[in-house]
């Protein structure tokens, strides 16, 4: 299978060239195109600062980068990337309909391919219809970042980038929308870069693993996680294999750390 | 600990009652004590005047509402423009910001004999010192409002390539406009303060004229008929504000 992202001695930080701090030193990394690849690591190792560097947000000090085959520059201009942040970041005045539609309302210019406008499926999909004309603040908090991917999701992009989506969710909220992205994710088959602090989540969403350890930034744990799972790519969290797995992670975020 | 809050209608009858019970002792405590009319007139003496003289208070109204309304608008109007033009380049900001800076600290009684000085006495001094004093609080809360979106909305506006416009009428000015009409509310009121002390200065006509003219002919009633007109002017405005914001920021 091809790479959706190939990085070689990939090395970010921010400040000038010659002074810069370093985030991310010497990565290397390939992601297979369609996997769910679930990135762990302590504050500061550069697991949001990667994702930046993928969606063309921040440019790579040194090495180099392919992301879908392309420049990250070239991949964001098809809108062939969706980013979800932490904060669900829906503009407060637009309504939900209109936030998922966000991206038919900028960025037409430099466009270099027609996207559709799916709000209303994607609406229904994320069990958000009947919502379109609620107010982001009307929302729960959960509800807001199932609007967030859905936005994330209009373009049909071939690669989802998602920031701690879940993090700030109640464990019960957080529980489900994994299992919906699970099946958003067979359904669609984007390749999903997911960054998130919880082993137990990581384990649970991802087919690979991997945990950066900070100062500068790179990888100390590289973990395969398909063994783990059954049917849809999910997992018993009660499954001993997955217990002595995420304590294998755990045990290479202490080092991290 | 908290007190609850009050039922309904105590909430609006109590502020009501408040403001009786000082009318009705203003009128009756204040002759009772010995105090002069021609220092505090009564309440229905002050009412009297808008009988007697209404035509000369509209008539002076008319002059203030116009400058007030014309340096509100104007006044924030350029505020708002420098701000759009300061967040766009960090050069014109931290070249001029400290001189504007500088020209807020000159009071404004100081500044309005020059602005008569070199605007003559008709209406448009007035309008520019109603404008001056609405500038300085609009700038810099609407500098502050348009810098206002986080991170991860521009990074947002950024994934999705969208053009400085774009980013300006999609995200800075829907973020900048609670902090700018929280500026034009204030504004509503020292507009008419900027058009009054104007017209004290140097003018005929308005109710800063007629506060100066009632004042020098001990013509108390009159004096605070202007008075109570002017605010009723600022309270005018001030609900207007209110109302469009209403309608504009649902959020």
């Amino acid at each position: 299978m091809a790479n959706a992202i190939e990085a070689n001695r990939l090395d970010v930080g921010y400040g000038g060239r010659q002074t810069a701090v370093k985030v991310l030193a010497g990565l290397d990394l390939a992601v297979a195109a369609g996997s769910f690849l679930s990135i762990l690591g302590p504050s500061g190792c550069g697991k949001s600062t990667l994702l930046r560097v993928v969606a063309d947000l921040l440019d790579p000090l040194g090495g180099t980068i392919s992301v879908l085959g392309d420049t990250p520059h070239a991949v964001r201009s098809r809108r062939d990337v969706g980013f979800v942040f932490q904060d669900s970041t829906l503009l407060p005045w637009r309504t939900v309909r209109d936030n998922v539609r966000l991206p038919l309302a900028v960025g037409q210019g430099s466009l270099t391919r027609k996207i559709e406008d799916r709000s209303e499926e994607l609406l229904e999909l994320m069990g958000l219809a009947g919502f379109g004309e609620r107010l982001p603040h009307q929302l729960s908090g959960g509800q807001r970042q199932r609007v967030a991917i859905a936005r994330a999701l209009l373009g049909e992009p071939r690669l989802l980038l998602m920031d701690e989506p879940f993090g700030a969710l109640d464990e019960i909220t957080r529980d489900r929308l994994n299992d919906e992205l699970l099946a958003l994710w067979r359904r669609t088959g984007t390749t999903i870069l997911f960054v998130t602090h919880s082993i137990a989540e990581a384990a649970y969403l991802g087919e690979r693993v991997i945990v950066l350890a900070a100062n500068p930034g790179r990888l100390i744990k590289d973990l395969d996680m398909r063994p783990f799972k059954q049917d849809g790519n999910r997992c018993s969290r009660e499954d001993p294999a997955v217990i002595a797995a995420m304590a294998e992670l755990r045990a290479a975020l202490e080092r991290a750390s | 600990m908290r007190q609850a809050p009050l039922p309904p209608a105590l909430a609006i009858a109590l502020p009501v009652l408040g403001a009786a019970s000082i009318l009705f002792t203003w009128q009756f405590l204040l002759p009772w004590l010995g105090v002069p009319a021609y220092i505090v007139p009564t309440p229905t003496a002050i009412f009297g005047v808008f009988q007697k003289s209404f035509a000369l208070l509209l008539g002076n109204l008319w002059p203030t509402l116009i400058e007030a309304l014309a340096g509100f608008v104007i006044g924030n109007l350029a505020a708002v423009m420098l701000a759009v033009l300061f967040v766009h380049s960090r050069v014109l900001q931290a070249a001029y910001f400290p001189i504007v800076l500088f020209f807020n600290t000159i009071p404004i009684l100081a500044l309005s004999p020059i602005i008569i000085l070199i605007f003559g006495l008709g209406m448009t001094p007035k309008i520019v010192i109603a404008a001056v004093i609405c500038f300085f609080p609009t700038l810099v809360n609407m500098i502050r409002g348009l810098d206002s979106a986080s991170s991860s909305e521009h990074e947002l506006f950024r994934v999705l390539s969208a053009t400085r416009s774009e980013i300006f009428w999609s995200l800075r000015l829907p973020r900048a406009l609670p902090m700018l009409f929280s500026s034009l509310r204030i504004a509503s009121a020292t507009a008419v303060i900027g058009a009054i002390v104007g017209e004290w200065i140097g003018s005929d006509k308005g109710l800063g004229a007629l506060i100066i003219q009632a004042s020098f002919n001990y013509q108390s009633d009159r004096l605070y008929a202007a008075i109570v007109l002017s605010s009723s002017l600022s309270i005018a405005l001030f609900i207007l504000v209110v109302a469009i914001e209403l309608r504009i920021i649902k959020y």
